[in-house]
């Protein structure tokens, strides 16, 4: 079946099979920065944004977002660039397969609440587990990040 | 210096940020098969007939692997020296399946789809056996878990597969039942630790296909390529020449990567069909049918003087292994060799135990390797100890701690499953941690407990640590450095970089070295094809091993360009001076740009290389101190953490930045396994926590704050002083905890992890007492 929706700000129809979720499209479509991390919802490191919105796309079907802007961070390029500076200079990254989700999310936040304070940051974020970080340099790194940015 | 000790990001973090394709299943090749396991539903048993003729029928399965498909060599998964530590107890598929989640036969198929299909449609018929579920009823049970021939240990490791047992340990220093009847106090006590998930973010991944050679190139999610190599080798019987295994980026490992776990079967279909295949394992695969931590029991003895002195430590250590014996034995004595030594004056210790086999999903490598597990025993112990005299914890260990220039009799006696190596602390900065922790967490106003408001006590704890550098005479790492026209150079490492950032650190090693930034150093890491020999990411090698190597190979480099500019002007080398840009002799200069240029294009053509590695002749322990200030509700039991206050020496940190990310990340993990992780099991076998919606683990709220600190520490064998530092971290949190908790509220929990029940349990108990 065709389903057709924005991807990182170009309109695209694709080919998808029934019941396909929009993790394996898009990574079918090459787009590798989404990962999967789990089978239960739960690790965050799939997160897209449809219509500014971080959501799970391991459990979201293709043909529900129809219409609907995807966002990963191919699309966020400069966003990207910023915050990653942040975390590089705070040490805040490892094994980096959670910081493209990661990096979605805080754009995503930076959006919704523009003066977050680091209790907002922990909250907003709690969907996206790191393993290696502990965390606390990610939140620092966000923080000065998304201050600079306001 | 100029790069080594400063904060320079990591040289991967804003790529991959981007999400450029890195990771192992973002490198699979178009087209490949799907690979999947048919996997246990039982925790024990015999496979009498297995039939996959339904599955082959599907149109798009093209294979399926029983165990009548393999040639039967006995192996172990574990990416270890060779010949290993572990015993050979596996084969790539067998008759008998020992955990639920073992593998019982392979499919490849076309789709993910058409392999699920096929995985239901092959027929197996079991003879169940009576499973073996606690590691306390292990030996000598009458079910057996490796009754089979053809298993063996490669050298003596008290290896016993007919008693269940695949290792058993024992050594003492003195007399110790002598000594501990001289002591005017003993204490025991029993402590248990679980089985903990490494739970890495990226799943277990690999794919294989068939180069224009007809080589087999494996890119594997994996700590260790060299032993994936060597380990297919021998099982497949495949020449060691015909294999190259490249590890991209790894989405963590933490130990769970130290091990083959799909690549066998990757390189068994892509050698049969040609074609080349992909394996990801799921995540309730990860949990249940990779790796967790051994649990393990300590029987604990302290003996003692009511002044404080420390006389007498007696350990015996009862270790679950889980189905197979990877890691068994060396885990186990790390829990003495790394934890006993904290207390080198006493007359006499003794570390012995075995390690059984059980049911259970096989425990394997985990950052921290026993020593987390020993830690917790020990120094809840000598808490314990310490409040039986009624005397101060800190004035206590700074008695009878170790200190710079002391050493231990363990270091000569355990080693990597043989004998170790003696070594004196060159280094050792624990005096400083302990004290720059206690005035970090405001430890003489706040012990034990400060002021509590309502169902809230508040207490502090501690506790100290110490790990390793590599495993001295064991693990060797080695470094090239190529010089470039236009002058840069490229790195090779065999030093596997699985997220702690060890390209970095590696770069900045020579970088400091040649005095170039750290843009001229391009580096490439893990390709066995084209990077040369390590051992891998483990053992906390990395940074005074593979760094060494490293740091022989710049100096080198160094020293071939010198000599190159003394040729270019006609002077002695001795006459040149370099900055890392320039050569200069008298008025005569020279770029390392128009150098390199002149090399490869003009004059005195020829490339430069240098090579340099390195084996530990000894393994200096980074040290460390870890206190904790926590609350407990005493009506639910529940903790919350303030602040958890790490103070390391890990000698020179190479990135202080990087140096801080592995402590706070080893701590995070190391409170999560004090206060919830817990992979459990059902009376039937199954792994109750297998996914990461049903496994607690840290998240964002878990802690208020992290202060971490380094001491100011020169390891002279080191890289510019360092020592390693990716385990220390995640020593300390148990102990700490549990400790801080009997300050907070007179409890003392013995086993992990101390959950809220736990706590409240006790509480009541204890009220029900007084």
């Amino acid at each position: 079946m065709k389903v057709t929706m924005t991807i990182n700000h170009r309109q695209r129809e694709l080919d998808v099979a029934p019941g396909e979720h929009l993790l394996d499209t898009l990574r079918n479509h090459h787009i590798l920065s989404v990962k999967r991390g789990c089978d239960s919802s739960s690790c965050g490191v799939c997160t897209v944004l449809v219509d500014m919105k971080p959501v799970l796309s391991c459990s979201v079907l293709t043909a529900r977002v129809a219409g609907k802007e995807i966002l990963t961070v191919e699309g966020i390029h400069d966003f990207v660039e910023t915050l990653a500076g942040y975390m590089g200079h705070e040490g805040a990254d490892q094994c980096g397969f959670c910081n493209p989700a990661l990096a979605l999310t805080v754009y995503a936040l930076k959006h919704e609440i523009p003066h977050p304070t680091l209790d907002d940051i922990r909250h907003y974020l709690l969907g996206n587990l790191c393993r290696c970080t502990g965390y606390q340099a990610q939140h620092i790194a966000i923080l000065k990040c998304l201050e600079e940015c306001a | 210096m100029k790069t080594v000790n400063t904060k320079i990001p990591s040289i991967d973090g804003n790529g991959l940020m981007h999400g450029r394709p890195a990771f192992t299943d973002d490198l699979t090749e178009p087209n490949s098969l799907v690979v999947k396991l048919l996997r246990s539903p039982h925790p024990h048993a015999r496979i009498k007939r297995i039939d996959a003729t339904k599955a082959l029928a599907l149109d798009g399965v093209e294979l399926v692997l029983t165990h009548n498909d393999f040639p039967r060599n006995s192996f172990t998964r574990a990416g270890q020296g060779y010949p290993e530590p572990s015993p050979h107890d596996k084969f790539v598929l067998d008759e008998y399946v020992r955990h639920v989640g073992d593998e019982v036969a392979c499919v490849a198929a076309e789709t993910v789809e058409l392999c699920d299909k096929a995985l239901e449609l092959i027929d197996v018929e079991y003879e169940l056996l009576d499973p073996v579920l606690d590691f306390e009823q292990a030996i000598d049970n009458p079910s057996i878990l490796h009754p089979e021939d053809g298993i063996c240990e490669m050298f003596p490791i008290g290896f016993e597969p007919k008693r269940n047992i695949a290792a058993s340990y024992h050594m003492e220093v003195g007399d110790v039942e002598a000594e501990l009847a001289k002591c005017e106090v003993v204490v025991e006590e029993s402590f248990y630790t679980q089985a903990q998930a490494h739970a890495m973010m990226e799943p277990h991944a690999v794919n294989a296909r068939l180069d224009f050679q007809g080589r087999l190139v494996l890119i594997s999610s994996t700590q260790t390529p060299v032993h994936v190599r060597r380990i297919l080798s021998q099982t497949l019987e495949i020449p060691l020449s015909r294999i190259r295994v490249i590890k991209p980026r790894v989405g963590g490992g933490f130990g769970g990567k130290q091990a083959l776990h799909g690549e066998m079967f990757v390189s068994a279909v892509t050698m049969r069909t040609k074609r080349p295949s992909r394996m990801v394992y799921s995540r309730k695969e990860v949990f249940e049918s990779t790796y967790s931590r051994h649990p393990m029991r300590f029987d604990m003895r302290l003996g003692a003087d009511k002044d404080g002195t420390l006389r007498a430590i007696d350990c015996y250590v009862l270790s679950d292994t889980g189905a197979y014996g990877e890691h068994a034995l060396t885990v186990f004595m790390v829990a003495g060799s790394k934890v006993l030594p904290l207390y080198n004056k006493v007359n006499s210790v003794r570390f012995h135990g075995h390690v059984t086999y059980t049911n259970h999903t096989p425990a394997g490598a985990f950052r921290g390797y026993g020593a987390i597990q020993g830690n917790f025993a020990l120094e809840s112990a000598i808490d314990k100890l310490v409040h039986t005299l009624g005397l101060d914890p800190i004035a206590f260990r700074q008695k009878n701690m170790m200190k710079e220039g002391e050493t231990s009799p363990i270091f000569a006696i355990m080693g990597e499953g043989t004998e170790g190596t003696a070594m004196t602390m060159d280094s050792c900065k624990l005096e400083y941690c302990v004290n720059r922790g206690i005035e970090l967490i405001d430890w003489k106003k706040r012990y034990p407990t400060k002021t509590s408001k309502d169902s809230i006590r508040r207490g502090v704890g501690m506790a100290i640590a110490m790990q390793g550098s590599g495993i001295p005479y064991i693990d060797m790492g080695a470094a090239t450095l190529k010089l470039n026209d236009d002058g840069f150079y490229n790195l090779m490492v065999g030093a596997t970089d699985i997220g702690q950032g060890s390209d970095t650190i590696l770069a900045q090693i020579a970088a400091e070295v040649l005095e170039c930034g750290m843009d001229d150093i391009v580096v490439y890491s893990s390709d066995s094809d084209l990077t040369p020999f390590d051992t891998g990411a483990y053992a906390s090698s990395t940074t005074y091993v593979s760094g060494n190597a490293v740091y022989r190979a710049a100096q080198e480099m160094r020293a071939m360009i010198i000599r190159e500019a003394a040729q270019v002007f006609q002077v002695d080398p001795d006459a040149i001076s370099f900055d890392g840009k320039t050569f200069a002799s008298g008025a005569k200069t020279i770029t390392i740009n128009e150098l390199s240029n002149r090399l490869y294009y003009n004059e005195d053509q020829k490339q430069l290389v240098a090579t340099g590695s390195y084996v530990g002749h000894k393994s200096p322990p980074p040290f460390m101190a870890g206190l904790v200030d926590l609350d407990v509700d005493v009506e639910t039991g529940k903790v919350h953490i303030h602040n958890y206050v790490s103070v390391v020496d890990c000698g020179t940190t190479i990135n202080p930045k990087l140096a801080q990310g592995q402590v706070e990340g080893a701590i995070v993990q190391g409170i999560g396994m004090t206060l919830y992780e817990d992979a459990r099991y059902s009376k039937r076998g199954r792994l109750i926590e297998n996914s990461l919606m049903d496994y607690l683990m840290p998240t964002r709220l878990s802690v208020d704050k992290l202060t971490t600190e380094f001491a100011d520490s020169y390891e002279d064998s080191g890289p510019f002083g360092a020592k390693s530092v990716g385990e220390i971290g995640i020593d300390t949190p148990p102990a700490a905890i549990a400790n801080a908790i009997y300050n907070a509220v007179g409890v003392r929990i013995t086993s992990l992890p101390i959950t809220a029940e736990k706590i409240r349990t006790a509480l009541r108990e204890k009220g029900q007492q007084s």
